[in-house]
C-alpha cells in the first residue's frame, strides 16, 4: 500500500508540473486560486475521521469539525473566486462589440 | 445489495480515481481563457465526487458535526469570495490558502491523539503526519501573517528579530525543535506535550518566516506557501491511505513549486534571498552610492501625452502595482478605448511580478474588462518595443529599469525587464522622484526620449482621457 501510494505521489508530481507549466502568465492569479481551492481537499481528511467514527472524545470532534470548517473555506472560497476571476477573462467584450456594430450597421 | 455496492471500499477508490481525473482535465483547461472557466468548474466537480466517495461507508457517523462544519465553512467562504475585491486577491488567497494547511495540521493532530500517539499504525503513517502536522502549522501562520501584511494589519516592511543573522538562527532553532518532537513521536514517544509543542514551534517558525518579507517579494512568498500546503495535503493522503488526497496534494505541490520558481527568476532573487528577508541593508548603501547619476528630468503635461499618443501607431501600456494601487484600471482601459477608436493599436506588457501575487496584474485589467489578448508577456512584448511610438509606463518602476541589462553592479543587474527604453519615446506616469521597492535610481527617468507626468496615476489618466476627447 505504502509503495502503491508513493508511486502515485511521484507520478502525480510529475502531471502536475507538467500541466500546470502550459498555463501562461496571464492566468497565473487563477491558476493558483483554483490549485489552493484543490487542496482544500484535505476536507475529506477530516470528513473521513468523523464519518467512520474512528475519532472519539470532545477535543478530537471539536478539532475536526474546525478542520471540516476550515477546508470547506478553503474548497468553497477558492472555486468560487476563481469562478469570478475566469468569467471576466472570457472574450464578452467581442459579442458585445459585434452586436454594436452590427446595430450600427443596421441603423 | 445496492448498498453494499456502493459502500464497497473499491467502489470508493474509483469514485476518487474519478476525482483526480476531474482535477487533471479541470487544471489544463487553465491554459487558455476560453477553457478556463470551464475547467475551474470540472475541477469543483471532481471536488463534490471525492466528498460524495468520503460519505460512502456502511455506517456513517458524526453527520451532523461534518453538516456543521460544511455549514460553517460555506457561511464564511461564500460570502468572503463573492465579495472580495480584485485588488485584494492575493490576502484572499493567502487566507484561503492558510485555512487549508491548518486543516491539514488539525488532522494530523487528531489521528495522533486517535492512534494513541501513532502506536497502532505502522511507522510510515507517523512519518508523513508529522510531517504534514510541521508543513500544515508553517503553512497555516506564515500565510495568516502574510494575510495581514497584505491587508496592511500588519506593518508590510522587513521585521526582523535581533539582525538577520540572528532572526535565520532563531528560524533554523525552531525548525530544529519541531524536527527533534516529530522525531521524538515516530520513535515511540506518546506525549501529546510533543505534539503540541512540534506544532507551536512549526507555527513560530512560519509567522518568523514570513515576517521578515517586504511587499514586493509577496509574489514568491504566496507562491511557495501554497506549495507548502499543497505538499502537506499530499502527505496526509499517504497517512490516511487517500489517492484523491495525494494526487490533489501533489498537483499543488507542483504547482506552488513551479510558480515560486517562475517569480524568484522574474524578480532576479533566489528563494532562499527572499526567505533571508528583504533587500537588506548592503543595497540600501549601494543605492546612495548610485544615486549621483545625474540627468534631467523632463516633465510634460497630459495634453502633449494625448496629443503623442492620438498620432502613434502603437502604443504600449506598462502597468505596475501603482497603477493598481490608485485604481487606475478603469481609466486606462477608458483612455485605450479612445485611443483605439483613433486607430491607434494598444497592447499591455506585462511584466511576471507586476502586482502582489503571480498573474495579478491581469486580473486587474480583465476586471476593466481589457481584453485578453491585449495583456501580453514580457518575453512576447520585449521584441515588439522597437516599433513602438509610445511606451506609457504607470506606476511600474525597476521592471522597467534599463540597469538591470547595462550595470553589472546594479542590485538588480540580471533581473528579466521590459525594454520599455527601445521605443521611440516613453511617457512616465509617476506620484513623484522617488525611487521604487529596491530603491535604487532608473536612468529611463532621465534618458531624453523620457518625459514624466507627475501625480495620482487615475488623475492622470483621467485627465490625458479628457484631453483625448477634446482633440
Amino acid at each position: 500500500m505504502l509503495v502503491t501510494n508513493l508511486a502515485i505521489l511521484v507520478l502525480a508530481g510529475f502531471v502536475g508540473y507538467a500541466v500546470i507549466s502550459k498555463v501562461p502568465n496571464t492566468l497565473h492569479t487563477p491558476l493558483m486560486s483554483g490549485t489552493n481551492a484543490i487542496h482544500g481537499i484535505v476536507v475529506l481528511g477530516g470528513i473521513l475521521l468523523l464519518v467512520e467514527g474512528l475519532a472519539d472524545g470532545t477535543l478530537n470532534k471539536i478539532l475536526l469539525v474546525i478542520a471540516v470548517a476550515f477546508g470547506t473555506i478553503n474548497v468553497v472560497g477558492g472555486f468560487l473566486v476563481t469562478d469570478r476571476m475566469l468569467e471576466m477573462f472570457k472574450a464578452k467584450p467581442k459579442d458585445e462589440i459585434e452586436a454594436a456594430s452590427t446595430e450600427e450597421g443596421t441603423a | 445489495m445496492i448498498a453494499s455496492f456502493v459502500t464497497d471500499p473499491s467502489f470508493r477508490s474509483i469514485l476518487y480515481i474519478v476525482a483526480f481525473g476531474l482535477f487533471i482535465y479541470g487544471l489544463s483547461g487553465l491554459t487558455g481563457p476560453k477553457t478556463a472557466v470551464r475547467g475551474n468548474r470540472i475541477a469543483a466537480v471532481g471536488m463534490g465526487v471525492a466528498v460524495i466517495a468520503t460519505l460512502l461507508v456502511p455506517h456513517i457517523n458524526n453527520i451532523v458535526l461534518i453538516v456543521l462544519g460544511v455549514a460553517i465553512g460555506t457561511a464564511v467562504g461564500v460570502p468572503a469570495a463573492r465579495r472580495v475585491k480584485m485588488t485584494q486577491m492575493p490576502q484572499m488567497v493567502a487566507l484561503f490558502n492558510g485555512v487549508g494547511g491548518g486543516a491539514v495540521a488539525l488532522i494530523a493532530w487528531v489521528e495522533f491523539r486517535d492512534s494513541h500517539g501513532f502506536a497502532d499504525v505502522p511507522t510510515y503513517v507517523a512519518i508523513f503526519s508529522v510531517f504534514a502536522a510541521i508543513v500544515g502549522s508553517v503553512s497555516f501562520w506564515g500565510s495568516n501573517v502574510a494575510f495581514g501584511k497584505l491587508q496592511e494589519l500588519i506593518d508590510g516592511g522587513s521585521k526582523v528579530i535581533g539582525s538577520a543573522q540572528i532572526q535565520s538562527m532563531i528560524n533554523v532553532v525552531l525548525g530544529a525543535i519541531a524536527v527533534a518532537c516529530g522525531t521524538a513521536i515516530v520513535a515511540g514517544s506518546d506525549s501529546e506535550l510533543l505534539m503540541i509543542a512540534l506544532l507551536v514551534s512549526a507555527g513560530l517558525l512560519g509567522i518568523f518566516l514570513v515576517l521578515p518579507i517586504g511587499g514586493a517579494d509577496m509574489p514568491v512568498v504566496i507562491s511557495l506557501l501554497n506549495a507548502f500546503t499543497g505538499l502537506s495535503a499530499a502527505a496526509t493522503g499517504v497517512a490516511l491511505n487517500n489517492t484523491a488526497l495525494i494526487v490533489a496534494g501533489m498537483i499543488v505541490g507542483a504547482s506552488g513549486t513551479l510558480l515560486t520558481q517562475q517569480m524568484a527568476i522574474a524578480m532576479n532573487r533566489s528563494i532562499t534571498s527572499v526567505i533571508a528577508g528583504g533587500f537588506g541593508g548592503t543595497i540600501e548603501a549601494a543605492a546612495g552610492a548610485t544615486s549621483a547619476s545625474g540627468g534631467t528630468v523632463r516633465s510634460t503635461s497630459a495634453a502633449d501625452v494625448a496629443i503623442q499618443m492620438a498620432y502613434a501607431r502603437l502604443v504600449v501600456v506598462v502597468p505596475g502595482y501603482g497603477m493598481a494601487v490608485s485604481q487606475a484600471q478603469h481609466a486606462v482601459r477608458e483612455m485605450a478605448k479612445l485611443l483605439e477608436a483613433k486607430g491607434v493599436e494598444v497592447k499591455y506588457a506585462i511584466h511576471p511580478v507586476a502586482g502582489r501575487m503571480p498573474g495579478h496584474m491581469n486580473v486587474l485589467l480583465a476586471e476593466a474588462d481589457v481584453p485578453y489578448d491585449q495583456l501580453r508577456e514580457m518575453d512576447d512584448i520585449n521584441g515588439e518595443f522597437s516599433r513602438t511610438d509610445v511606451a506609457l509606463v504607470i506606476g511600474a518602476n525597476d521592471v522597467t529599469n534599463p540597469d538591470a541589462r547595462n550595470k553589472p553592479d546594479s542590485p538588480i543587474y540580471g533581473m528579466p525587464i521590459l525594454n520599455v527604453d527601445e521605443s521611440a519615446s516613453v511617457i512616465v506616469l509617476k506620484r513623484s522622484m522617488s525611487s521604487g521597492y529596491a530603491g535604487i535610481d532608473n536612468p529611463l527617468f532621465v534618458n531624453p526620449k523620457t518625459s514624466m507626468l507627475f501625480g495620482d496615476a487615475k488623475g492622470s489618466v483621467a485627465d490625458i482621457t479628457e484631453e483625448l476627447k477634446a482633440l
